[in-house]
């Protein structure tokens, strides 16, 4: 034991590339666990991103030691890795909106966005990790090394807690209420329904929520309709959804309540569970492109600012 | 934008226009046909009044 940690210490170098790997690629599987979205769920899609997670780490790691050797070219590899993670967002967003259209509730532009961000820049928190513990090592010893790879591990957990709707708006459940042909959520209305057949499965397969925002920022992002497809493919994936192809008024809806700025939503889940339910609209993540702050662009001293 | 691809009525006469237009006998025939024409077309039905149905197209 005391044998392998004096070699550790005597081959900084080496102790730090692979420790620089070893925690960027951990960093890069937690960051990999298929969770709900279902997405990458089989092997391949997943050995993907490990061998970039690998790729990503290695040079991270080795780029410490190459510059403590002054050897300055090693930065222009970092930037190779930059321009591979960029493909790998292209690569995501080619294939999620390819099966998008074979969806039965469609992810929405805006949500396949948001998912190929984060595969681009889970790359570069695996870089981020294995640059710092290698940085850690070669300044520390082997030990600096473990105590910054759990710190990065910390931030990496950090990273993956975004924000959700809980976050924003209230959720509560609503009554679905067939008005003659009109069909209510609570009191948002949501669309015309003409078949009887139709209303009836609505009644009796339908779910409602009202999301009421909690600020006025949050009234924004949940208008935002790239939002609102993704709260209902979320809702969708997690509870099944009541409807086949060529049944377009058993698509699952979301409508604003114009005066009141509350989100309608309908969904016709397979399984009517409502904790369930509550729990898959609650932890919705916000979509990058759906968050908006009027209110901080509006204060009066950003204005002021503005106009110099 | 959507369209109206087809209207659904159980009066003669009321409507007129571009659309194809279908009459049913009764009420009930008229909930039949727009059913079939729901699932022919893939698009949605609505309803104007009791016996005035028309048929959107939200794809295009």
């Amino acid at each position: 034991m005391n044998e392998t940690i004096g070699w550790l210490s005597e081959h900084k170098e080496l102790t730090g590339v692979l420790l620089g790997t070893v925690f960027g690629v951990t960093a890069r599987l937690l960051m990999l666990r298929s969770d709900y979205r279902q997405y990458p769920a089989y092997p391949h899609g997943k050995v993907i991103h490990i061998a970039l997670g690998i790729i990503a780490s290695a040079l991270g790691a080795v780029a410490v030691p190459a510059l403590y050797d002054k050897d300055y070219t090693a930065l222009t590899f970092l930037t190779l890795a930059a321009q591979q993670f960029r493909e790998v967002r292209n690569m995501e967003r080619g294939t999620l909106t390819a099966i998008d259209e074979l969806e039965l509730v469609p992810r929405g532009a805006a949500y396949i966005e948001g998912i190929s961000v984060v595969f681009e820049g889970r790359n570069y928190l695996s870089i981020f990790a294995a640059l710092v513990v290698s940085l850690a090592v070669m300044a520390t010893s082997w030990w600096g090394g473990l105590i910054a790879g759990a710190f990065c591990i910390a931030v990496v957990f950090r990273f993956m807690r975004g924000t959700t709707i809980a976050h924003i708006a209230h959720v509560e459940k609503a009554e679905v209420r067939m008005d003659g042909p009109d069909l209510y959520v609570g009191d948002v209305y949501m669309m015309n329904v003409g078949l009887d057949e139709n209303r009836e499965i609505i009644s009796k397969e339908g779910m409602g929520f009202i999301l009421t925002p909690k600020n006025d920022d949050a009234r924004v992002t949940l208008a935002n309709l790239g939002q609102r497809q993704a709260i209902l493919h979320d809702v969708s994936t997690r509870l099944g959804v009541f409807r086949d192809d060529g049944d377009p008024a058993l698509l699952p809806i979301g409508k604003l309540g114009l005066k009141s700025g509350k989100l309608g939503l309908l969904v016709l889940p397979r399984e009517k569970d409502l904790d369930k339910a509550y729990k898959a609209v609650s932890g919705v993540p916000l979509l990058e492109a759906a968050v908006r702050r009027p209110t901080k662009a509006n204060r009066k001293s950003a204005e002021e600012s503005a106009h110099g | 934008m959507a369209n109206i691809v087809g209207v659904v009525t159980t009066i003669q006469g009321s409507v007129a226009g571009g659309a194809p237009i279908f009459y049913a006998k009764e009420r009930e025939e008229l909930q039949q046909l727009a059913h079939l024409l729901e699932k022919v077309l893939d698009c949605a039905v609505h309803e104007v009044n009791e016996d005035l149905f028309i048929i959107v197209n939200r794809k295009c």
